[in-house]
């Protein structure tokens, strides 16, 4: 087996996910200048709905294919009322305060969020159904399978969707002027209230998608789950700009690649000291490296910068 | 002592440009020691954009910058606070939820060498800078008119005695150029008329003023020499008299205030 | 904020009051509850820690937990049969302390220039990353026994007087819990001191510019990275210092006992109390003791009482206290629960100057 070209498709998978987050990041964060840190635990929910809603569905026996897609739309229907919910009771009282405020009420909605999951769904951690068969694909010396196929189809369609609702229709456009100056959009007659709402919505649908992505994959759902992909993602929006649509699905597939590639190498590299357990070590050190070096990202205009 | 033929400040050439848009297009200006200097223009001309320019906010693309015979290349607000620019902002930018008081200490800093240790011990010598910084801050005070309990704080102050509170603070860091962004704007005839008196007599204690101002009146009455700027560019100098008489400041105003 | 303990009647009352309280605990409630007590002590510092941080300098550090964790592992390395070390504690506390600002400034040096939310980020992921190494280096070679955590830790010890053992002075017996709280409390009284006295200097003015406006604080010629970067250290030797004790305390340490969640808890001390207000934190340290150990004791039963059956595990129930009360505090009272002396002035301002701050403000942040 090609182990360089199993990573790098392990590392596209996941880079995919990552990326469909990292949008929700950085979509809020091009419009009101703030870092939802609750974002994480959105996919988590996503994950957990779709994972019951899956269960009650083909143990009703619906048919698999109808019983998926049903369980993704529940999730994403979920997902928007949360996020819509978050912006509402934790962002908008907040939005004139201090920085620190609406940080810290982040951080508070993130503990109550997963919190309830866990009274919800326990602690323990759940098999995500898997009622296909899912099977494997040779690649040039590598595997790739249908799940992962899927999630890279999916992860592509949405984002070319998104990249079209943004820069061709009413509602882009009105977003995009928000982003840009939101007094002068106010002015123009656009709702700022209503594209806020809408773009924390928007990014949640993106979030439940790629909950529903990743328990697919790794066939495991966990109240804590979003807590480390919410961090990777936040680190994949930075590393390609943030704020910046294009640079978060970059910076996503590239995370993903590093991550795959360092934990496939790091045993070698470091004479077997450090083993593939500290895989999630990696995203942090990239995000402080990008730091360090690149605050703007990879993509990024935007100065970081600013007080 | 003012020295008049000495430059206090030289800006050469300086471009600045926010992506596509250029803000300031090869500005060049001097500004002499002792003097009250003018910057007007229409809005959007980039009058702030140089002042940030000045007070190391923005960096310049293009440019050089020569202020008290040290050339700066690229700056930090710190370090030419440090140097002898102090500034107040268009929409002030108080702390607000400290006291009057604690505002202009905060102006002493840089100034000032206490450190951690010293906060810690509270030996002689921190005692007597702390007692130093307070007296001086309470000067100031005094010097710029706010009758007010020294902890009053900030944001409880009226919007004239901010305005005011501004230029103390500004004044603890022993500049020697001052910049005001737009003192009087949002301001009464009344409190326009006290902030001049003040304002001159910044000027008789040695301190080199620089003005960013829409009140055409105030910066007639008071500025030694002006500049205007339209669309980044410098299109007149020279005293007031002579600058609003200039045809091609006429029509950038359109005929309007500055006639 | 002032102590208001000018008078000298009510300052001698606390002297005591502190003082006797182990005994009148112990008398009243019983043994855990002065062990509770100590803990209590310990969490109060770290709030005082966090509290230069993210009270004075208004720098959000979500993996304070972190710098405590350097700390306990330092004491608890190099004060155990581990690699049968048993260096004395005026050596390893100084060094838990020292390690953990090193850590402080490697982590602030690059993100305290950017702006306040990645420093939260970096830390929440700092935090994530130290329980990962903890959890992770028992292998190949063996550093921090992994999620077993170290035992058999020493106690902490001045010269032959072991905190360990029960000493008799003046004729009553002092228990190890009862040592611990002098020691502990003698401490928090110096974290006290060092808080009060930096709030009320030239640096203290400086981080509470920088919390204010950070432009404003930079034109007044304040290197507002370096003033950043100095309480972001501070608040770390602090958290590494509590460390030490923690670990030398417990006698026991493990990766577990430096979860997000006791982060998110130290925050909610300060934000609960009231950010930047000494007495503020000092007394959402205790009711955040108090309340979950109550909770504990008192959760269980009532649930059962009306409910019939336990329908929330307090742990649950604590944890969610702890999140909701982050969101509410910040919602409807973001000076805290006890506002200090100036923050209290700031509770009934006219109407038109809150108004022209929120502009100012809104300004600063865009």
């Amino acid at each position: 087996m090609d182990i360089f070209l199993q990573q790098i498709i392990n590392g596209l998978v996941q880079g995919s996910v990552y990326a469909l987050v990292a949008l929700g990041y950085t979509m809020v964060y091009g419009i009101l200048g703030l870092i939802n840190f609750a974002h994480g635990e959105v996919v988590m929910v996503g994950a957990m709905v779709a994972l019951t809603s899956l269960q009650v569905l083909l143990g009703l026996a619906v048919a698999p294919v109808l019983a998926i897609l049903v369980s993704l739309f529940v999730a994403i229907v979920a997902c928007m009322a949360l996020g819509y919910t978050i912006e509402r009771v934790a962002y908008r009282p907040l939005r004139n305060a201090p920085r620190l405020a609406p940080l810290i009420t982040a951080i508070g909605v993130s503990i109550v969020l997963q919190t309830l999951a866990m009274m919800i769904w326990g602690r323990e951690y759940h098999a995500f159904p898997q009622p296909f068969a899912n099977s494997l694909h040779a690649v040039g010396g590598a595997i790739i399978t249908d799940v992962q196929l899927g999630i890279v189809i999916v992860a592509l369609l949405m984002m070319s969707g998104l990249m079209l609702l943004i820069h061709r229709s009413r509602f882009g456009r009105a977003m995009r002027a928000v982003a840009e100056n939101p007094s002068a959009a106010a002015l123009m007659g656009v709702d700022i209230n209503r594209v806020i709402s809408a773009t924390f919505m928007l990014g949640s649908a993106l979030a439940a998608v790629a909950g529903f992505m990743v328990s697919a994959n790794y066939g495991i759902v966990h109240y804590y789950m979003g807590f480390m992909l919410g961090l990777k993602a936040f680190t994949a929006a930075v590393l390609g700009g943030i704020g910046n649509l294009r640079g978060a699905m970059l910076g996503g597939v590239m995370l993903g690649l590093i991550e795959s590639l360092g934990a496939g190498y790091i045993g070698d590299l470091s004479g077997g000291f450090f083993g593939s357990n500290y895989q999630d070590v990696f995203a942090f050190f990239v995000l402080i490296a990008v730091l360090v070096f690149r605050p703007t990202g990879l993509l990024g205009e935007r100065v970081a910068e600013r007080a | 002592m003012t020295h008049p033929d000495k430059k206090l400040l030289e800006l050469t050439g300086v471009c600045k440009h926010f992506g596509g848009v250029t803000a300031l297009a090869d500005v060049s200006l001097y500004i002499q020691e002792g003097e009250i200097y003018g910057l007007i223009g229409p809005n959007g001309a980039g009058k702030t954009t140089l002042f940030n320019v000045i007070t190391g906010l923005y960096q310049m693309d293009h440019g050089t910058f020569n202020f008290d015979g040290n050339v700066f290349e690229r700056s930090k607000p710190h370090l030419l606070a440090q140097a002898g620019i102090a500034r107040t902002f268009q929409n002030i930018r108080l702390f607000a939820n400290m006291s009057v008081l604690e505002n202009i200490m905060v102006g002493r800093h840089v100034r000032t060498r206490t450190g951690i240790w010293g906060a810690l011990s509270r030996n002689s010598s921190a005692r007597t800078e702390e007692l130093d910084i307070a007296e001086r801050a309470r000067e100031l005070l005094h010097y710029v008119g706010i009758q007010r309990p020294v902890n009053t704080l900030a944001k409880n102050l009226s919007y004239g005695e901010q305005r005011r509170l501004e230029i103390a603070r500004a004044l603890a860091t022993e500049p020697k150029l001052l910049a005001l962004d737009e003192p009087v704007a949002g301001m009464n005839a009344t409190e326009t008329e006290s902030l001049k008196t003040l304002l001159q007599s910044i000027r008789n204690d040695g301190i080199t003023v620089l003005l960013i101002e829409h009140d055409v009146k105030l910066i007639m009455g008071l500025c030694d020499r002006v500049a205007v700027l339209d669309y980044g560019k410098k299109i007149a100098e020279g005293r007031p008299e002579d600058v609003r008489r200039d045809p091609a400041v006429i029509a950038a105003y359109l005929g309007g205030e500055a006639a | 904020m002032k102590f208001n303990l000018k008078s000298k009647p009510l300052f001698a009352a606390l002297v005591i009051a502190l003082l006797v309280f182990p005994f009148v605990t112990d008398a009243l409630l019983g043994h855990g509850w002065v062990r509770i007590a100590d803990f209590a002590l310990l969490y109060i510092m770290l709030a005082l820690g966090l509290n230069i941080v993210v009270g004075y300098a208004g720098l959000l550090d979500l993996g304070y937990i972190a710098f405590f964790a350097v700390g306990a592992y330092t004491y608890a390395l190099f004060c155990s049969p581990q690699f049968g070390l048993h260096w004395p504690i005026w050596i390893v506390l100084p060094l838990g302390a020292l390690l953990a600002c090193f850590f402080g400034v490697l982590l602030g040096a690059p993100t305290l220039r950017l702006r306040g939310d990645y420093l939260a980020i970096v830390t929440l992921g700092f935090g994530e990353i130290v329980r990962i190494f903890m959890n992770n280096l028992n292998a190949p070679v063996n550093i921090t026994n992994g999620p077993q955590g170290i035992s058999m830790i020493d106690p902490l010890r001045i010269g032959d007087f072991s905190f360990a053992k029960t000493h008799e002075f003046l004729g009553m017996d002092f228990t190890t819990v009862h040592l611990h709280y002098y020691l502990f409390l003698g401490f928090t009284l110096l974290v006290i001191f060092v808080s009060l006295r930096l709030q009320n200097s030239r640096i203290g003015r400086a981080w509470m510019a920088i919390r204010e406006d950070e432009i404003a604080a930079s034109a007044m010629g304040i290197n507002t990275r370096n003033i950043k970067l100095l309480a972001f250290a501070m608040g770390a030797t602090f958290g590494g210092l509590s460390g030490g004790l923690f670990a030398g305390f417990q006698g026991f340490v493990s990766p577990e006992s430096f979860s997000l969640m006791e982060s998110v808890m130290i925050l909610c001390m300060v934000v609960l109390g009231g950010m930047g207000n000494i007495t503020g934190v000092v007394l959402g340290g205790v009711l955040l003791v108090i309340l979950p150990e109550a909770f504990r004791h008192g959760a269980g039963p009532l649930q059962e009482a009306i409910l019939g059956k336990i329908l929330i595990d307090p742990e649950s129930l604590r944890m969610l206290m702890f999140g909701l009360a982050l969101i509410l505090v910040m919602l409807w009272r973001p000076a805290g629960l006890w506002p200090s002396s100036q923050h209290r002035r700031e509770l009934a301002p006219d109407e038109a100057t809150v108004h022209q701050e929120q502009e100012t403000v809104y300004d600063a942040s865009r």
